[in-house]
């Protein structure tokens, strides 16, 4: 074993967790290596060392502010519960959304003329009303635009209802 | 007999709430000073700590016993150690340059007292040399530090210090071996011997 090796074996070792071939290979460089033996030794200081760092005791109020935090939950966990146990809720959510989506990222080639379609037929309407309607020319031109954008105010129609 | 902490955790999951009061009783302590170590601020570290068995508590209903109780909440616990750890970094910026660790720390009240009373001076030696320690494994990289942290304070086995920081047992091996020579060198002055207070429970013979 060399000094690179070290680096996956001495902690093992040091633990008293390497197996018996490991620990044969580790004592056998450390007998050679004064520089391995010398780190060594100082891990094994360094874990006492490590020692003197103690944490503080809990504060009294500790599981008291628990079960305070774990109270408050059941309504909420409730909530979640109802829904997280249903994937086809969850799917259909998606796919709702997703459809939702995908229409009206379609939907703006179609309404310019949809909406042209329907304001030439409320024009005509109105203008139907009107008494111009006696000049045959301004009603000969309403009369083609209306039957012109007939055919795409028939699709607009059908698209709310996807 | 003690029922194993997945069989506590199963019963919660049936609804049974006094066997959360157990687990809360069984890891609280290890918990909250693991916790403290990584974020240094007991407070903090309790608030955290509930969070953790918060979290447990909601998760109870999806609990499935595939990965050992502990490596599951020490995962949930590192993580949201570090996330804190990385959001008060940015908050505390400006704090920190006033409010330096000595100063915080509260070491050393008056020098007069420290000559006259011995014992007073020995605990501000130990305070100082804990605060030095404190303040090595904090300078590590945090997965070091964390890694330290469950090996030597938590005393867990390689396996599961692996799977908690998602790495494989060799390469914790070497994370373990880089993070004490680190320390080894930054805490070369305490290793020197003598007078070490409580350096004579440690592993060292």
């Amino acid at each position: 074993m060399n000094c690179q090796r070290m680096e996956k074996n001495l902690i093992a070792y040091l633990d008293g967790k390497a197996a018996a071939a490991e620990r044969h290979k580790v004592e056998a460089h450390l007998a050679e290596c004064g520089e391995c033996r010398e780190r060594a030794e100082q891990f094994r200081l360094l874990s006492g060392v490590l020692d003197e760092w103690q944490a503080p005791p809990l504060s009294p109020g500790f599981d008291a502010a628990v079960r305070v935090r774990v109270a408050q939950e059941p309504a909420r966990s409730g909530f979640w519960a109802w829904l997280l146990p249903s994937p086809r809720a969850a799917f259909a959510l998606t796919a709702l959304v997703v459809l939702s989506v995908w229409l009206s990222s379609i939907s703006p080639s179609r309404a310019p003329q949809a909406v042209a379609a329907q304001g030439a037929e409320a024009d005509f309407k109105m203008i139907e009303d009107l008494p111009v309607l006696e000049d045959y020319d301004v009603l000969s031109n309403f009369d083609a635009l209306s039957y012109l954008p007939a055919q795409p105010a028939t699709q607009s129609e059908s698209h709310p209802r996807l | 007999m003690a029922r194993s902490d997945v069989q506590l955790m199963l019963d919660v999951k049936a609804g049974d709430e006094l066997s959360f009061e157990l687990l809360l009783h069984r890891y609280r302590t290890p918990l909250v000073h693991f916790l403290y170590r990584m974020v240094r601020d007991q407070a903090a570290a309790e608030d955290l700590a509930q969070e953790v068995f918060l979290r447990v508590y909601r998760a109870r209903g999806q609990y499935e016993p595939s990965a050992k109780f502990t490596t599951w909440m020490f995962r949930i616990a590192t993580n949201l150690a570090l996330n804190a750890k990385r959001d008060s970094r940015h908050r505390q910026l400006e704090v920190s340059i006033d409010q330096s660790d000595e100063t915080s720390e509260g070491r050393a009240p008056s020098v007069e007292v420290a000559d006259r009373q011995p014992g007073i001076e020995s605990e501000l030696i130990a305070r100082d040399r804990s605060a030095m320690i404190r303040r090595a494994i904090e300078a590590l990289p945090e997965k070091q530090r964390a890694a330290v942290l469950l090996h030597k304070y938590q005393e867990m086995g390689y396996d599961e210090i692996a799977k908690i920081l998602q790495c494989s047992e060799s390469a914790l091996k070497s994370l373990l071996f880089r993070a004490y020579e680190t320390l080894r060198v930054q805490l070369a002055p305490l290793l020197q011997g003598g007078e070490t207070p409580a350096t004579s429970q440690g592993r060292e013979k």
